[in-house]
């Protein structure tokens, strides 16, 4: 059973803010998905290799040819906020 | 009570690829920011990374010459923290099923080898670059930062060392050697000041003796050897003058500041990182088949140690000439080629390790860097064969050389330094030389027969060092009296 501090922390690294019926129905959310995975740990897996992928395919690979890039004014038209040539993003460690 | 530093280094490499690890964007220093960036190095939704096969290649490079074992496969990991230069929110790494494995590297300290165990090898991406505005231009205390992608995506290779290392100086041959082998191995410029290398320390004390490791604390984004010498050196200060008074370490990253030469906390390490590592579901596994890695091996340029033996055993050259100009890529080069005009080995090594470089320390360029090309030094031996100049008017020429770029041929003819040989000439001189010094002449006479060496002097100061000594030899012994 997934609790309240387990989501707190989980939210932490993904820097959400949760609180007060939030916290209750994640924790319910993430319980039944942990349960449902979990279901697997039923079966006999030993010397099962674990998946990481799903398909067949090994070793996709691209000749090392640049090609053209997108323009500046195309890369920085995204940013929220730009300064020149540059992004611009807030103070990094906050004092 | 004495202890023993116990040192580990991770070092992140920038691989000289035209294009980016997982997009066609071009791989260069520095330019105008923000101009080689895709949807793939933006992480902009729905683009899709593939993998850069050469990039794959200079990894295998790396890691065979490492020594390492190479796993028959190996899987990429998102590796998820937040931070401006990331666009994705995770960086492509690889995690519990590195490239490489097991390795070492060989390192001479104090006179003695000794080999440092790699723990790993791996791919990754390098992030972008941060500008932090404001008045230090650190990241402390910036008001904000601006943020330039054209790095962001570039192929990174980590390698991980066993904390195998116990001494400052011992990481630094260490850091020499591996800069030197990637250097042979055509894979990064390894520019320390371009951050094409990249050195983090880990490092921790324990009393002499015992087994269990310290506490670490790590030294992060070192761009000098000299400065991670530095900072290793002062880091183990700490620590004893922690644990002599009683005190503990605290396992944090620590920042050495070059100019005050001291240590400062940069951030406590109690709350573990948590990336939540998963695999990355945008690439297939990377499967290294026998023949894969073969094809590797075949396409390895020549290692230094490789070369020395070369030198030794084709070129004739003694051990220590061999270790010497294999010591740096840029002057191995430089002797090779000087070698394949020129001829002589031998020759050629004492100019190269003499001349250039006593000129290359005390200016601190490199081999590649000097004005003074195999060619022109092969022009130069040339003269000093041919008889043209003495072997010591060709050093005052080389020196010259090194400072304007002219050719051997231009400085001679310049500054009449031409060697004389012509007999009447020199005849002339001698007779003038025999006579200012009868009481010289009269030793000779007497049976001190060393006395010629002043007589050679004397001449080859009135020719200012341009008087062809064999030839003034000769003379001298005909014309001094019996």
């Amino acid at each position: 059973m997934v609790n309240h501090d387990d989501v707190r922390y989980v939210a932490g690294l993904a820097r959400l803010k949760l609180a007060g019926e939030e916290l209750d129905r994640y924790a319910a959310q993430l319980s039944t998905i942990l349960n449902h995975v979990n279901k697997i740990a039923e079966l006999e897996l030993d010397g099962v290799e674990p998946t990481s992928h799903v398909l067949e395919l090994t070793n996709v690979f691209r000749e090392d040819e640049p090609q053209p890039s997108i323009s500046q004014v195309a890369a920085l038209a995204n940013g929220p906020e730009v300064e020149g040539n540059a992004f611009r993003v807030p103070a990094i460690v906050r004092k | 009570m004495d202890y023993e530093p116990v040192i580990g280094l991770e070092i992140h490499v920038e691989l000289s690829t035209r294009s980016k690890m997982f997009c066609g964007c071009r791989v260069e220093f520095g330019g105008e920011p923000n101009t080689r960036t895709c949807p793939v190095c933006l992480a902009h939704p729905g683009a899709l990374p593939v993998m850069n096969r050469q990039a794959i290649r200079y990894l295998g490079r790396i890691a065979l010459a490492l020594e390492c074992s190479i796993p028959e496969r190996s899987i990429f990991h998102r590796k998820n923290y937040f931070y401006p230069d990331l666009p994705k929110g995770y960086q492509i790494s690889q995690y519990d099923q590195p490239f490489a494995v097991e390795g070492g590297l060989s390192v001479s300290v104090d006179g003695e080898m000794v080999t440092v165990g790699i723990e790993r090898v791996h791919m990754e991406e390098d992030t972008a670059k941060n500008i932090h505005a404001g008045v230090s231009g650190r990241i402390a205390g910036s008001l904000y930062s601006m943020i330039d992608f054209n790095r962001s995506g570039t192929p990174l290779v980590e390698i991980v060392t066993k904390p195998h290392i116990h001494s400052p100086q011992a990481a630094r041959s260490f850091l020499n050697r591996l800069k030197n082998t990637l250097q042979f191995l055509d894979v990064s410029d390894c520019n320390m000041e371009e951050g094409s290398l990249r050195c983090d320390a880990n490092v921790s004390i324990r009393p002499v003796g015992d087994r269990e490791l310290g506490v670490k604390t790590e030294l992060k984004n070192m761009n000098s050897f000299r400065y991670i010498e530095k900072g290793l050196s002062q880091e183990i200060r700490r620590q004893v003058g922690l644990l002599e008074s009683g005190e503990r370490v605290v396992q944090q990253t620590v920042h050495f500041d070059v100019v005050t030469g001291e240590i400062s906390p940069l951030r406590s390490k109690e709350e573990a990182q948590d990336y939540r590592y998963f695999p990355e579901p945008d690439l297939v596994p990377l499967v290294a088949s026998a023949d894969f890695v073969a094809g590797i091996r075949e396409e390895m340029p020549e290692l230094p140690a490789d070369r020395a033996r070369r030198y030794v055993s084709q070129h004739g050259l003694p051990d220590y000439d061999a270790q010497v100009l294999t010591s740096d890529r840029e002057l191995s080069d430089f002797y090779e080629e000087s070698v394949s005009l020129y001829g002589d080995a031998k020759t050629v090594s004492n100019w190269v390790m003499g001349e250039l470089l006593a000129y290359l320390n005390h200016t601190g360029e490199t081999a590649g860097e000097c004005r003074v090309t195999p060619t022109a030094l092969a022009e130069l031996l040339d003269m000093v064969k041919g008889g043209d100049i003495s072997a010591n008017i060709g050093k005052e020429v080389f020196s010259e050389m090194c400072d304007t770029g002219e050719s051997a041929a231009a400085i001679v003819a310049r500054k009449g330094l031409t060697q004389i040989s012509d007999t009447d000439e020199l005849e002339a001189l001698i007779r003038q030389v025999i006579e200012e010094n009868p009481a010289q002449v009269e030793q000779y006479r007497a049976g001190k027969v060393k006395v010629i060496g002043f007589f050679v002097g004397q001449v080859m100061k009135q020719t200012g060092g341009r008087a062809n000594p064999r030839v003034v030899n000769r003379l001298l012994k005909e014309r001094l009296p019996e």
